[in-house]
């Protein structure tokens, strides 16, 4: 039992660092030099993509293009871009996946 | 008052994100019990490392008899994200002062980054209304993350299997990145980045995976971006 607290402080302190990792330098990045500012504009593309990409395209471990979780975020992705409305795009892709899987 | 408001937005703005997170939770509570482990550890999980999909990780890692370091190194690789997000948001409270942006990075979780990326870089806002609302975001996500973990570990998941509530969590992103492709570096940058973390993911890189297809979409964004300004293609 010892064994999943020792790890909960190193993992829960390590992770606290990489939070802090930035965030605690912030004042010295009140002006951010034009190299700096394109690597990161595109984090937000990059990181959402990296967790988006393989939730749609490998659901269950392994690449596989014809299964209702890409269908589903797929036609997700198109309310998305119609509605840009988070609550109506879950609700969408959650009813249409659960109603693809009883097929 | 500005930040009261602000606070309000940040909750209003969280509040369908509950759907996701609201199952989540319950798994990040049940799961540990099931696999042995106490209740209180789920709590501690949730609270001290207060990141499901490592948390998930961690009880896998341990209850397959592997040591505390495989389990934190699994943790800390799939947390890796958390430097990108916390070197994105940054620039934007450079102006708070440092012991309050140490406090709040705290609650630096997914969702509270893709909500704040996406409000303060279409506008940038009012300076002082950007912590009210990550803190409005953070502190309703948080409650539900915590009461969702102690009710799952103590009553176990609770919810019916042939609803895929868990899909709501991509989904919830897919919504934060859709509307930020706006140009040809961001389009490229999301494309290598999807491209690379399943390549990765195939290849066995596991928890890896995310990280490596991050660092290759920024990579590649940059790399679009300093060809110079170009038109959107549409």
């Amino acid at each position: 039992m010892n064994r999943i607290w020792a790890t909960i402080l190193l993992a829960g302190a390590g992770t606290y660092a990489m939070r802090a990792s930035f965030l605690a330098f912030a004042h010295r990045m009140a002006t951010v030099p034009p190299g700096l500012a394109r690597v990161l504009r595109q984090i937000p593309p990059a990181a959402l993509a990296a967790i988006v990409a393989p939730a749609l395209l490998r659901p269950d471990g392994h690449l596989d293009l014809l299964q209702p979780t890409l269908v589903a975020g797929l036609v997700a992705a198109a309310v998305a871009w119609k509605t840009r409305n988070v609550g109506v795009t879950v609700v969408v892709g959650i009813a249409l996946l659960a109603a693809l899987q009883q097929l | 008052m500005p930040s009261r408001s602000a606070f309000r937005a940040g909750v209003a703005a969280a509040a369908p994100l509950a759907v996701g997170v609201v199952p989540f939770g319950l798994v990040a509570g049940a799961g540990p019990v099931a696999h042995g482990f106490s209740p209180w550890s789920a709590v501690g999980l949730s609270t001290i490392v207060f990141a499901g999909a490592s948390q998930l990780a961690i009880v896998d890692v341990l209850a397959q008899g592997g040591s505390v370091l495989v389990a934190v190194l699994a943790a800390l690789t799939i947390n890796l994200r958390m430097v990108l997000y916390s070197a994105s948001l940054a620039p934007y409270l450079s102006h708070e002062p440092t012991r309050r942006r140490l406090a709040t990075a705290y609650l630096l979780v997914d969702q509270v980054y893709a909500l704040c990326i996406a409000r303060w870089a279409a506008d940038g806002g009012r300076t002082d209304e950007r912590l009210p609302f990550y803190l409005g975001i953070a502190t309703f996500l948080t409650t539900i993350w915590i009461g969702c973990t102690v009710l799952g570990a103590l009553v176990g998941p609770a919810i019916p299997d042939d609803v895929p509530l868990d899909f709501a969590i991509p989904l919830v992103f897919l919504v934060l990145l859709v509307p930020i492709l706006v140009d040809r570096p961001s389009i490229a940058a999301a494309v290598a980045g999807g491209a690379a973390a399943v390549a990765a993911g195939e290849a066995g890189a596991g928890p890896a995976s995310t990280i490596i297809g991050a660092a290759t979409g920024i990579v590649i964004g940059a790399m679009v971006d300093a060809r110079g300004p170009t038109p959107a293609p549409s």
